[in-house]
């Protein structure tokens, strides 16, 4: 019993379980900005594709252009210019999914599924035009790891306190920034009007459209970085089909998350912590589909008890048409 | 005004995805009729296409190695299926069609379509590379002892082991990939018959072989748990073994092509060795006997005797290396001769273990 407390709580599980966490997180965070806006952006899966891509593809490309650069500022110039990479390509292709859905008020499922399946093309076009292969893009080197200065000294405290991604308190940090926008600041509080209830909103001048593409926006920059992540920090270079769905899983952490934020990061981090455990814990007497399907019998479990009670902004994937007169 | 920079923007969108859409069509160009007629070589790649850095790239090597060598004789033309690869048997038939005189599919996703294909076009040569197809007059079936190069390396970790412990990392859980982990179980208990190998796979789906985010955590549990050295046999996941053997100061064991000649330079020093499954020579092989009018339907197995499997010693590993080579060659005579019977599947490892103990 000892053995399988330990199992289920040792500190390398939680720093796997944070490691499989932030692409979830970030794109729900994302998800949480198009949705309060009152867009669904099913398409952050297609998105994170093609943050996953170009991140690769610009590390790769600055990292050739910087020969025998030295030194830790230099290791980081590659990655960083990825991540920006992944973030401008995934506000870009959202870009497709405000013009449809917002300007073209088309149904927002449909124009998000259409991007996920443009993203799968284009990612392989792009990747033959550039690498001259189709699904794999020349090993990149991602950030140098940061540690945690006092407490990487003591051993027990190790697999948590060492070799962390940097984009992880970033992503940690963008949490709590996102709950304060959202809740105390102008922008994000004429966000969630035009996601409630746009009309009262127009009627008081706040320009619907706008706000809406700020969230769509948003929404791609954020699932583009999850893709940077996934390509720079974890995979260290594109591979097709790398983001293995994560994009649903996150729109599934956001419902759970009950549209905010910090919920978000609750979802995740289950969501994080049983992918994890699943890899993780030693079958002992269990058998091997069963640990497999823990994440799926957690997130059904999890859906089944609390989404019921969610409550998702009023006018959500309501295209929005100004009356005249 | 408004109304036009919409229809502006539609079209543009429009045409992005018409764009995409016929870039991956990818259609065949029609050969102009040659003088004399050349033999026509068909090549279809499996799931992840060129650029793997092992199983199709090994395909592709001995296609263009085939393309050289009888350049007057032989044209070839290699296409890649889409994504999913859905649409592998519909390319057969596109090459079929154009009466292509050999056709190859490389990986056991082939087994069905190929025997449909093979069907309907009973003047068409085939070939397959890891499916068993034994019914048809005009299919060849090519098969690696995957078993026996995967005994090697599972002994050269037991070796090289200082913790007593080791690892497997599977791609997709199927019939297959398990002989390569029986072989490896097999290999390291040859050595140590008190060694820990801990084995994991990374699904039940073919996205299992392209998942690199789950090889890095499965391997870094394995190295967690005291391994030291870990076999892969996953594909484009095992990119997250060499990251993990990175992360950890571990080393790591490749599979299908010397994966330290193609891996990122900081993962070269963590790659103890790779299996080597030569499809490269399957293919040249297939394709060397057809031009040289020799080629035979049914199934043949390209093992350590013939060449098909082995260990990987270059310039990056040969020091590390060189105190268990001779070890190794001798291990390698003695499944050639019959001596040591390396078991396939998880039955036969069984029976196997219990042989050492005694």
């Amino acid at each position: 019993m000892a053995d399988l407390v330990g199992s289920l709580l040792n500190l390398a599980l939680l720093a796997s379980a944070v490691r499989l966490a932030v692409p979830i997180l970030l794109t729900a965070l994302g998800a949480v900005y198009t949705e309060r806006g009152g867009v669904f952006n099913i398409g952050l899966e297609g998105t994170m594709i093609m943050g996953t891509f170009f991140g690769a593809a610009a590390t790769h490309a600055v990292a050739q252009a910087l020969p025998a650069s030295q030194g830790p500022l230099a290791s980081m110039l590659a990655p960083l210019a990825g991540m920006a990479a992944a973030m401008l390509a995934g506000v870009l292709f959202s870009l497709i999914h405000a013009l449809v859905s917002v300007t073209f008020r088309v149904d927002q499922l449909l124009s998000g599924v259409a991007l996920n399946l443009l993203a799968v093309g284009l990612a392989r076009f792009l990747n033959i035009l550039l690498f001259g292969v189709a699904t794999q893009s020349p090993g990149v080197n991602g950030f140098p790891p940061l540690a945690i200065p006092v407490l990487r000294d003591i051993p027990a405290l190790a697999p948590v306190a060492t070799g962390i991604s940097p984009v992880i308190p970033v992503a940690l940090a963008l949490v709590v920034a996102g709950q304060w926008v959202l809740l105390r600041t102008t922008f994000g509080l004429r966000l969630r009007s035009v996601g409630e209830n746009p009309h009262a909103a127009d009627t008081l001048g706040i320009d619907v459209a706008r706000l809406r593409y700020a969230g769509v926006l948003i929404s791609g920059a954020l699932a583009g970085l999850a893709g940077g992540y996934l390509s720079i920090e974890q995979g260290r270079g594109y591979l097709e089909g790398m983001t293995q769905g994560r994009g649903f899983i996150a729109l599934a952490a956001m419902i759970f998350g009950n549209w905010w934020p910090l919920g978000a990061l609750g979802a995740s981090a289950l969501f994080g912590y049983f992918d994890a455990l699943s890899l993780r814990v030693v079958a002992v007497g269990v058998p091997y589909q069963f640990i497999t399907v823990l994440p799926h019998i957690a997130t059904i479990l999890v859906l089944a008890g609390v989404v019921r009670r969610a409550t998702p902004p009023a006018a959500d994937g309501i295209p929005f048409t100004k009356e005249e007169g | 005004m408004k109304h036009v920079a919409g229809r502006a923007a539609a079209f543009w969108v429009a045409a992005l995805v018409v764009l995409v859409v016929s870039a991956c069509a990818r259609p065949a160009a029609t050969p102009p009729p040659p003088a004399q007629p050349k033999l026509r070589i068909g090549m279809v790649y499996d799931v992840g296409g060129r650029g793997d850095l092992s199983f199709n790239d090994m395909a592709y090597a001995g296609l263009s190695r085939a393309a050289q060598e009888f350049g007057d004789r032989v044209e070839v033309k290699d296409l890649e299926p889409a994504a999913g690869g859905e649409n592998r048997e519909e390319l057969l038939r596109l090459l079929a069609g154009e009466k292509y005189d050999l056709i190859l599919g490389i990986g056991f996703l082939f087994t069905d379509s190929i025997t449909r294909v093979a069907k309907d076009f009973p003047g068409v040569k085939f070939a397959i590379v890891d499916g068993f197809i034994d019914k048809e007059p005009n299919v060849a079936s090519l098969l690696f002892s995957e078993h026996e190069g995967s005994f090697l390396v599972g002994a050269a970790a037991a070796l090289k082991s200082k913790t007593g412990r080791i690892g497997f990392v599977g791609g997709m859980r199927i019939p297959l990939i398990e002989k390569f982990e029986a072989g490896y179980i097999a290999g390291a208990k040859y050595i140590n018959p008190s060694i820990e190998v801990f084995s994991d796979y990374a699904g039940t789906t073919g996205e299992a072989f392209r998942d690199p985010v789950k090889g890095r955590e499965l391997a870094t549990a394995q190295y967690d748990r005291g391994a030291d050295i870990i076999y892969h046999a996953s594909g484009g996941t095992g990119i997250g073994v060499f990251e993990a053997a990175v992360a950890k100061g571990k080393l790591a064991i490749g599979v299908d092509a010397d994966q330290s000649l193609t891996a990122r330079p900081e993962q070269r020093g963590q790659i103890l060795t790779s299996m080597m499954k030569r499809v490269d020579v399957a293919v040249y092989e297939t394709i060397k006997a057809l031009v040289e009018g020799r080629f035979q339907a049914g199934v043949r197995t390209f093992g350590l005797a013939e060449g098909g499997v082995g260990y990987a010693v270059n310039d990056h590993n040969r020091a590390q290396m060189q105190d268990i080579t001779a070890r190794l060659d001798e291990l390698r005579q003695q499944i050639i001769a019959g001596t040591i019977k390396v078991p396939s599947d998880r039955t036969q490892l069984e029976a196997f273990l219990t042989t050492l103990k005694k």
